[in-house]
């Protein structure tokens, strides 16, 4: 029993060190942040939704309706202008601008349904994007509703099933500067679903795979002990870090691309047939869009692994390296869960900062962004990524000049002090220099 | 390839000069000043964390120099690494190869590094076959090689370019005595054929059956130099041995 004892204690204290801790902690603390995002969309969900109307009908079944409206959203616009609505609208946060018309009430004692026009504003594309629409939805529900039991009571139609739906909807939606006709936020934020889905997913597995391979690669390097070797050859310094990042940018374009076979099948089992398309809404990208995606996504892959390279330079060995990987992890992972959920533009501020300052984020957002013109936030990211690309690959050239790749020295002071220039690499690597 | 780069000596193969290494506030390298002759063999000996190491990867031109110079065949090491490395090479104690690759694909792709021309390459890579002499094994992956063979494979990686100056640190760790035999006499050889050779080896009799000279190191100073038999007279010992543990104690 002693003995089982001895060898917990021993593979216990060499299991939970800091460098293992810290990535869960880190972990920890971004799904924490990420519920509290989505815990705020269900409080917005659960909030009466900010509406205007305009009734141009005044009477009768459109003035129940409007009561039901105003009973439970906030109406910030009640006026006759769709464009002082929408502007009203947009201006409180809201959601929707409903416009019943002046035949609303006719129409309806004529058995024919009573047609609501919808003008949704939408702020972003994200998964969550188009929650807030879900409860103008119910309001919407309750109208039809309130209406139906007036007709019921008044026995004004013998339509049993027209008296149970005697409200119908032509909807518009807003979303920036483009109005599409006849679709809804929902089915928007479900057509785009495979790039808001897909793009973070396949970018994150790609600067995982290709990251991981270059922050090991320098591991095995020092593992295997030929980096010494190596130095000493004939070969300039950038020569040997252009052929490290471009043989890892072909494995893990290789390696991502397996990866989004598999991904295509899966997301594609998981769809949902619909008569609608996206060119129908002039949601498509042309040749140019395609060629600036494709820019973005080969810019990053080759900041992400000028990072990796700087980051594999402080590996030990191979096992050091793969703690190294995980600040990459965590910088993918955030852009990747915020992007897939909602819209850069609809991120409060600090977010926003901190996805545009990731340059993993750029190409997640690129696709969407072209899709609605958004060329400053795609070329902004694109030199934004550039200049950080090259400034890291100055970085991994001049580490490589410099004994910090043989010494791992990260600090100013020698074995057993900490000079923190380096802090948190220094807290993974529980890093003490050799002699 | 390897010789013609080099500019014209003076007189010395390598010349180093008040060599200081620090790191941080620790000083690993004090001063130190040597020379050696073109075709000479140099022993660097010392106790464990004495600068050896250190001074000879400086030398080798994958430590920075803090103050002091290293001239190689006029080269100036700190201003010309890269000058430096098509004329030296560079064996360090613990070295590795690609354990991936096979002991011709290893040669192989070390040889591509000196030459662009295919029959040149062939040509350093067939030598290389040759000093290691493992046979069919050289087929096989590094992997599988005990350590003795992958020690005889990167002694032949580190000579088969016939470098001008090869720095060899404990040249003979983990060899038997049957390997380590016919290393020794493979790299006297080379020697005899041009290459000065900087050996670092904890081995003494290793360093008095190899070296023309040795200077002891300690606490980043030399403290001692001179041939095995001068050192040896001036410290009335029977062998280096004895040298070292009198000057170190």
């Amino acid at each position: 029993m002693n003995s089982t004892m001895n060898i917990l204690r021993k593979e216990i204290r060499e299991m939970l060190t800091k460098s293992t801790i810290l990535p869960v902690v880190l972990l920890a603390l971004l799904f924490g942040g990420m519920g509290s995002m989505i815990g705020g969309v269900e409080e917005q969900v659960s909030r009466p939704p900010i509406v205007g109307v305009i009734n141009n009908d005044g009477d009768g079944l459109s003035l129940l309706a409007e009561t039901t409206i105003s009973e439970r959203a906030e109406v910030v616009y009640d006026g006759s202008s769709v464009e002082e609505g929408i502007t009203a609208v947009d201006d409180a946060g809201g959601v929707a601008l409903l416009q019943i018309p002046d035949d609303f009430t006719e129409s309806i004692y004529n058995d024919e349904p009573g047609t609501i026009r919808i003008f949704w504003i939408m702020e972003g594309t994200g998964l969550l994007d188009s929650v807030p629409s879900s409860a103008v939805e119910n309001v919407l529900w309750y109208v039809n509703r309130d209406i139906s039991v007036q007709l019921i009571e008044m026995n004004s139609t013998a339509n049993a099933s027209f008296a149970l739906n005697p409200t119908a909807r032509d909807e518009t939606t807003i979303l920036g500067d483009r109005e599409m006709d006849g679709i809804s936020p929902g089915t928007i934020a479900s057509l785009l679903s495979p790039q808001s889905l897909m793009m973070p997913i396949v970018i994150m597995m790609l600067i995982m795979a290709a990251g991981g391979t270059v922050i090991s690669s320098m591991g095995m390097e020092k593992e295997n002990k030929t980096l010494e070797t190596l130095l000493t050859l004939p070969v300039k310094r950038g020569s040997i870090v252009t052929g490290k990042l471009a043989a890892s940018a072909v494995v893990g374009l290789l390696m991502a691309a397996i990866y989004m076979v598999g991904m295509s099948y899966y997301m594609g089992s998981l769809g949902t047939s619909s008569d609608l398309d996206l060119a129908q809404f002039d949601l498509t990208l042309s040749a140019i869009d395609y060629a600036i995606v494709g820019a973005s996504l080969f810019i990053t892959l080759l900041a992400a692994l000028a990072l990796c390279m700087v980051l594999g330079t402080f590996a030990k060995n191979y096992k050091s390296a793969q703690t190294l990987t995980m600040p990459i992890v965590i910088m993918a992972m955030v852009p990747m869960f915020l992007l897939m959920f909602k819209d850069f533009g609809t991120l409060p501020l600090p977010a926003q900062l901190l996805v545009f300052a990731i340059p993993f984020s750029h190409p997640m957002m690129a696709m969407r962004g072209l899709m609605f013109d958004d060329y400053a936030l795609v070329v902004g990211g694109l030199l934004y990524v550039s200049a950080f690309a090259i400034a890291m690959m100055a970085v991994t050239i001049w580490i490589f000049k410099t004994d910090r790749l043989l010494t791992g020295r990260i600090g100013k002071k020698v074995e057993g002090r900490r000079m923190g220039r380096f802090p948190i690499l220094e807290f993974l690597l529980g890093h003490r220099r050799d002699s | 390839m390897t010789n013609s780069d080099a500019k014209r000596s003076d007189g010395l193969a390598l010349e180093v000069s008040n060599l200081v290494k620090k790191y941080g506030e620790f000083t690993a390298l004090k001063g130190i000043s040597f020379g050696m002759k073109e075709g000479e063999v140099f022993g660097l000996i010392g106790p464990n964390g004495a600068g050896k190491t250190t001074a000879l990867r400086i030398i080798s031109t994958i430590l920075r120099i803090t103050s002091g110079s290293v001239r190689m065949f006029g080269i100036d090491v700190g201003r010309e690494p890269h000058e430096a490395r098509k004329i030296l090479s560079y064996l360090p104690e613990d070295a590795g190869a690609y354990k991936n690759l096979t002991g011709n694909e290893y040669l192989e792709f070390i040889a591509r590094f000196f030459s662009d021309d295919t029959e040149d390459v062939r040509k350093i890579t067939s030598k290389g076959v040759a000093i290691a002499s493992l046979g069919d094994r050289m087929n096989d992956k590094v992997d599988t090689y005990s350590k003795g063979m992958a020690r005889r494979l990167l002694v032949a990686r580190a000579l088969m370019i016939e470098p001008r100056v090869a720095i060899l640190d404990e040249l003979t760790s983990g060899l038997d005595v049957m390997n380590a035999q016919e290393i020794r006499r493979i790299v006297k050889d080379t020697s005899k054929r041009g290459t000065t050779v900087l050996l670092s080896s904890h081995n003494m009799l290793e360093v008095e059956l190899m070296c023309d000279r040795i200077a002891l190191i300690n606490d980043g100073l030399i403290v001692e130099m001179g041939t095995p038999m001068e050192l040896k007279e001036r410290h009335n010992a029977g062998n280096v041995e004895e040298v070292f543990t009198r000057v170190i104690r």
